[in-house]
């Protein structure tokens, strides 16, 4: 861990919010998606279903 | 080859299904190598200390934030007048990221500018525009949540995004428009004598293009979430009708 000095507070700060929101935002993004897909598939089996 | 063949949402899927995953790990490659790089390995700057080492983040979603709207600006415009239907879906996906990367941006900026200016906020061109610029993805959104028929929402998001436009572009040259406030110029440059030392100059750029890549990524896989939604609904109304 380099010496961050006085700044330590500003930096750490700066580093743990910014990356706690992107992940957030990676997760949220992949989240939707899986469940879209899903959702998608169980649709279109339910419409080929129909159709036979 | 025309590049419209992309607005087919079958082509568009399967290329950016082959594509994504390689995108995807040169991004978190880019990313993890970048941040370790300019917070672990490089000196503390003469005048600013360690707070030199949040360049690495506010810099690149600062400029994420900012394109991201003109890449949004440019699909909506393709919306208006060529009805591409994944154009404006490209650009709903796009505006989750904007808005995070602009929040990021504004925190990291606060940050930064408590030790270095005194103050956290304060109403200098382009941290108000930028502010604004935030408003407006967040009212981007909300309108695409607010409105139930989807061609409504996007005709309307597209004309939004046009006057958002605006804010966007005062957000990157409100520093050259108006010589005033604390925001200082820009920290990388065409012009060698205007950028910041090669020191922190190489690990800024390799993390802008982390997080430009994940911006891509993030679009990309965006985007596909909408089609499927998009579809799920076609297919629903079309077997109650």
């Amino acid at each position: 861990m380099p010496d961050l000095g006085k700044y330590a507070f500003a930096v750490l700060s700066s580093y743990g919010y910014s990356l706690a929101l992107i992940i957030g935002l990676v997760v949220f993004v992949v989240l939707r998606n899986i469940k879209a897909r899903k959702a998608l598939e169980a649709i279109e089996a339910e419409v080929n279903h129909g159709k036979d | 080859m025309s590049l419209w063949q992309y607005a087919n949402p079958v082509k568009f899927l399967h290329l950016s299904g082959k594509i994504v995953p390689t995108l995807a790990v040169l991004s978190a490659l880019s990313l993890v190598i970048s941040l370790y790089w300019g917070f672990f390995l490089t000196p503390d700057d003469y005048k600013q200390g360690s707070t030199v080492k949040i360049i690495y983040i506010h810099v690149p979603s600062a400029l994420v934030a900012i394109n991201a709207w003109f890449m949004m600006l440019v699909t909506s415009l393709i919306w208006l007048v060529r009805r591409h239907h994944v154009s404006v879906l490209a650009s709903k996906a796009a505006s989750y990221v904007g808005v995070v990367m602009t929040l990021v941006a504004l925190i990291t900026g606060a940050f930064w500018g408590q030790p270095m200016w005194g103050t956290w906020w304060a109403w200098d061109p382009r941290l108000t525009s930028f502010l604004i610029l935030f408003l407006f993805y967040l009212g981007y959104i909300a309108l695409w949540a607010g409105i139930d028929d989807p061609d409504t929402a996007a005709d309307l998001t597209s004309v939004l995004c046009i006057v958002g436009s605006v804010f966007a572009i005062l957000s990157r040259y409100a520093v050259n428009f108006w010589n005033q406030g604390l925001h200082q110029g820009a920290s990388l440059s065409l012009d060698k004598e205007e950028h910041v030392s090669d020191v922190f100059y190489f690990p800024l750029l390799l993390a802008i293009a982390g997080f430009v890549l994940l911006f891509i990524v993030l679009t990309l896989v965006g985007t596909r979430t909408e089609i499927r939604q998009r579809r799920a609904r076609a297919l629903l109304a079309r077997s109650k009708g």
